[in-house]
């Protein structure tokens, strides 16, 4: 059997009896993205912090490349939903923070210029020496962006990096994500309760069903061809089944599911869907 | 009406006008009402002019601003221990305070990120700050003449005592407040702890800081004029009540004046410091 590159095996997190999830298996492949969606409540960003290493899991372990996760990493990397920019530096000296966390021996150049160029990367140029409260929400987004990608994670975590922003930034921003963190070039894991965010960046949604007592009920693979873009995504064949089947899913089986296991569930063999199979797109656009 | 009370210089008008009603108000009260009955002159001279003028024994303001001319034309003049200018008196109680309040940040701060960063030491310390922190800075002083035995750095004694609180008190509260989100940031950093100390946590920390130092450095200014009228010798507090002593009221309102302006320049440096380190969101 091979492991995958990180390799969640079993994690529960328990307040006294009550569990919020338990026994939750999942991997992601190297140069994956993968999406996990699911309702307030059913324990998302525990699941995220306890990948970052912020909080360690009541039960299970993670393994990543070969090494058990026991505590924050500079390798994993996390974009904070609320950006968590340090509001004393500038745009630059939040990114240049990071990077001398990194490279404790480059020289005041070295990591300026680094950071420079990822500012670049997100668009940021001239507003380098901007203070946080001078930047826009979408801009102060794109500097955690920066401050995360700086870093050159083996993994890059994100709990739900858009919600905080109006829905056009949001797009630009998804997109933007997308070229720079989509299609195998960075191995991420996202938190997130947009469908559409999902189906735009991920390989693989996991979908958790609502809490308390949460379980990972299906792993939807987005077979989608890369590049996307939010343009053309939904005249893509097979998008509208990936959809629905994923909005079918939040609305009512994420709360039908919830709570009592199927029959012979052991969380580590959790079912694998493909809406947006070509076969079936056929039936579903009805054409 | 409407356009004036926006003017910029609405409030600063007001102020003024309000500043020479009170002293006219002042000067009417205290003015001389009439001359009394004749009196043998070497009666009067001895009775003073509160007898032979009606006049009060308040000055007016006049009198007040000519003494405020004379002091500011020669503030630091020595004529012996107990007439000195106002200036030297001024800067003998600034530098106690200086002292004072610079030694009380020097264990305040340190002490305050322990309690806010430990929330065992906040525990253990607490029932000792709770209970010292109300006890009067003067109360200290028996005990630090006593220990000390000079009256001079007893003085600075109780401004450090009196100091301490609002910054350790501040301090604890800020450290202990900083932002989760700024602490798993430098954790996901791997941030060692003393970088995460100086570079973040104290930081974030800084507003909440400077107001503990602003609220420490008022009191100390509150304590060092009661404390050098106990003490004697030199500074402002004690020029007030040697005045008393001299029954010069007019000197005694100089003093007052003074006391009042400088605590207003301590608060304002304090707050421009406070504004470099300070942050927005």
């Amino acid at each position: 059997m091979t492991h995958p590159y990180l390799s969640v095996e079993g994690i529960a997190r328990r307040y006294g009896a009550r569990a919020v999830f338990r026994n939750l298996w999942f991997g992601v492949e190297r140069g994956e993205f993968v999406c996990l969606i699911g309702h307030s409540g059913c324990g998302k960003t525990t699941i995220l912090n306890i990948l970052a290493g912020l909080e360690a899991p009541d039960d299970g372990a993670l393994v990543m490349d070969g090494h058990e996760i026991s505590g924050p990493s500079l390798d994993r990397a996390v974009i904070f939903q609320s950006h968590a920019l340090y509001p004393w530096l500038s745009a630059l000296g939040n990114v240049a923070f990071a990077l001398k966390s990194r490279h404790p021996r480059w020289s005041k150049a070295q990591i300026e210029a680094r950071a420079r160029q990822a500012l670049d990367l997100v668009g940021l140029k001239d507003a380098a020496h901007q203070k946080p409260c001078e930047l826009s929400g979408g801009m102060k987004q794109r500097v955690g962006i920066a401050r995360a990608l700086s870093l050159e994670p083996a993994l890059l975590l994100m709990d739900e990096p858009f919600s905080a922003l109006d829905a056009l930034t949001r797009g630009t921003l998804q997109d933007e994500v997308g070229g720079l963190v989509g299609g195998g070039k960075q191995t991420a894991f996202m938190i997130t309760h947009d469908v559409d965010e999902a189906i735009l960046l991920a390989d693989r949604i996991l979908l958790m069903t609502n809490g308390p007592d949460a379980y990972l009920a299906e792993i939807v693979i987005n077979t989608l061809p890369r590049p996307r873009d939010r343009a053309n995504l939904h005249r893509q064949p097979g998008y509208y089944a990936l959809r629905n089947h994923i909005v079918d899913f939040l609305v009512t089986r994420s709360r039908v599911l919830a709570g009592e296991r199927p029959v012979h569930w052991t969380g580590r063999d959790v079912p694998e869907v493909i809406p947006a199979a070509p076969t079936k797109t056929l039936e579903t656009l009805g054409t | 009406m409407g356009g004036f009370a926006r003017s910029r210089w609405a409030a600063p008008f007001l102020s003024l006008a309000l500043l020479v009603a009170l002293l006219s108000c002042w000067q009417l009260a205290v003015r001389d009402t009439a001359p009394t009955t004749r009196m043998d002159p070497e009666y009067a001279a001895l009775m003073g002019a509160t007898a032979t003028t009606g006049k009060s024994a308040i000055p007016t303001p006049v009198d007040v601003g000519r003494r405020l001319v004379a002091a500011i034309s020669d503030p630091f003049y020595d004529k012996g221990p107990n007439d000195k200018g106002v200036g030297t008196q001024l800067a003998f109680s600034l530098a106690r305070v200086l002292l004072g309040f610079g030694l009380a940040a020097i264990v305040a701060i340190p002490a305050g990120f322990l309690i806010g960063m430990s929330p065992l030491a906040g525990a253990t310390l607490n029932p000792f700050i709770q209970v010292l922190k109300p006890v009067s800075p003067l109360a200290w002083m028996p005990l630090a003449l006593y220990t000390i035995k000079d009256s001079s750095q007893s003085a600075i004694f109780v401004i450090f005592i009196c100091s301490i609180w609002p910054m350790l008190v501040n301090t604890a509260f800020g450290v202990a407040g900083v932002r989760r989100e700024w602490l798993n940031v430098a954790c996901t950093l791997e941030v060692s702890p003393w970088r995460r100390a100086i570079f973040v946590i104290l930081p974030a920390a800084a507003p909440t800081i400077f107001t503990g130092m602003r609220i420490s450095v008022g009191i100390a200014w509150l304590v060092i004029v009661a404390a050098e009228m106990l003490v004697g010798g030199t500074g402002i507090g004690y020029f007030v009540w040697n005045q008393w002593n001299n029954l010069s009221l007019a000197d005694i309102l100089l003093g007052i004046l003074l006391i009042g302006l400088v605590g207003m320049a301590l608060d304002r440096l304090l707050g421009w410091a406070a504004s470099a380190f300070t942050w927005r969101e």
